[in-house]
């Protein structure tokens, strides 16, 4: 695909490309371009945790593939790649002739790739809390306050 | 060929004089995508572009466009092509009324309802002197007069050149909806990476007359890996390491771009004995530069010689 060669320097800057799509009131996805996250895990990733928030409950509905994707302004596959993987996942169901809805929550994976998933998210939280020069009790004391609102109040 | 490819070359060459434009270009857009041409200005994606759509002969290779041979298209293959090219001619005594009625004149297959939408997009009304519109306008009347034929392909040579934000939004979603989910296929040249991300579902990478890259937009970003590298010394001109793309200095560290990493590059890196050596994440734009900037300077410095030669 390429050849070895020799190299240069040179930077570019260009100006962030951003779009905020609200659907009803609940749903809200901001795509940013010129990202280190692609497009498709943007959409992934917030609707991820609007679904663990409970920002977003079992039954709601979503847009169809089409729909987000023009409202995006980006291309359906990447919508239809994230809904894809949401839906793997067990986040989200297609409803035959009736659209997409946030599923029933179920166990779809194994202990040990729940454990897998947990570790990942914590070596990325623990990291970030730490560089903020936080006390290990000062985190633990506001994680678990932040626990306590999202499994008792949802919405 | 494959029928699933609306355009396909094979070992596409071109020569102006003895210089080599576009070299053995083996490249194929699949039907229902919509394709990014990538490149610096000079790369060949012009040269590679005319001799697809039959208005240059190529020096030798070939190349089929919607099954036929792109040197002997008929009025009716070409009907089902849409081309526009960076300029936006319009005869500017029209109105864009005018231009509709125009393109109603002369195409079998018209859309007026598609010529008034698009127009619509790009905040454009129809009594509006041709002659008068920013050039943002005019992009939008020539895309309106390219897509209202009603083509199956759509190919466009760099149309977001210079234009203002609106008009790039209303380029992007005239184009989606164009392509309504793969019923239709688009080619476009472009510099600008951010619209290429959002409406792309392929990129082509031209360099120097040759494509280096020619695969899925998310299978290219999740194929190119990125370290930075504390090192005294440019990390890139010692050693070797496979896969390399590019290596530029950022601060006092280095930042080298690779395609298709395994564990033989991890090795190379590891041979290297830095200081550090730091895997980091980049964007498409940084992805898609590491190759433009390294043609930058074989460029200035092979064809440079060779044209003095």
């Amino acid at each position: 695909m390429l050849t070895k060669s020799d190299l240069t320097t040179k930077s570019k800057h260009c100006t962030m490309h951003r779009s905020t799509v609200t659907f009803g009131s609940i749903m809200q996805i901001l795509i940013t371009t010129q990202s280190t996250t692609p497009i498709f895990r943007q959409i992934v990733d917030q609707l991820r945790r609007q679904i663990a928030s409970g920002q977003l409950a079992v039954g709601d509905a979503l847009p169809s593939v089409r729909q987000l994707a023009k409202d995006l302004v980006i291309n359906p596959n990447t919508v239809a790649k994230a809904y894809a993987e949401l839906q793997r996942d067990g986040l989200i169901e297609s409803r035959q002739g009736r659209g997409v809805f946030v599923a029933k929550r179920r166990v779809i994976f194994t202990k040990t790739e729940r454990t897998r998933r947990l570790d990942d998210a914590i070596e990325r939280f623990a990291a970030e809390a730490l560089s903020l020069d936080f006390s290990n009790d000062e985190i633990l004391e506001r994680i678990s306050s932040k626990l306590e609102q999202l499994t008792h109040e949802p919405g | 060929m494959n029928r699933d490819n609306v355009i396909q070359s094979d070992r596409l060459t071109r020569y102006f004089g003895k210089r080599v434009v576009v070299q053995d270009l083996n490249f194929s857009v699949p039907r229902g995508s919509i394709v990014g041409l990538l490149g610096l200005n000079g790369a060949g994606k012009s040269t590679a572009i005319r001799m697809m759509m039959g208005f240059l002969t190529p020096t030798r290779g070939r190349c089929e466009i919607l099954g036929r041979n792109s040197q002997d298209l008929r009025p009716e293959d070409r009907v089902r092509i849409g081309y526009a090219v960076e300029g936006h001619f319009l005869y500017p005594w029209m109105k864009v009324q005018d231009c509709e009625a125009f393109g109603r004149d002369t195409f079998p297959r018209w859309s007026r309802e598609q010529f008034y939408a698009t127009i619509d997009r790009f905040g454009i009304a129809p009594s509006q002197k041709v002659n008068w519109l920013s050039r943002g306008q005019r992009a939008g009347v020539s895309l309106a007069s390219t897509i209202s034929s009603d083509p199956e392909l759509l190919v466009l040579d760099d149309p977001a050149l210079g234009l203002d934000p609106v008009s790039r939004r209303a380029l992007n979603e005239t184009l989606l909806d164009f392509n309504d989910s793969g019923a239709r296929t688009v080619l476009i040249s472009s510099h600008m990476l951010d619209d290429i991300e959002r409406i792309c579902d392929r990129i082509a990478i031209m360099v120097a007359g040759r494509i280096l890259v020619d695969c899925k937009l998310d299978d290219f970003r999740s194929r190119i890996a990125a370290w930075s590298i504390e090192s005294s010394s440019d990390p890139g001109t010692y050693g070797r390491i496979p896969g390399l793309i590019h290596s530029h200095r950022r601060s006092h560290s280095w930042v080298v771009t690779v395609a298709n990493p395994n564990d033989a590059t991890l090795s190379a890196l590891e041979q290297l004995g830095a200081v550090s050596c730091e895997p980091v994440d980049i964007t498409f734009e940084e992805a898609v530069i590491a190759y433009l900037a390294r043609s930058r300077r074989s460029d200035t410095f092979l064809s440079g010689a060779r044209a003095a030669s």
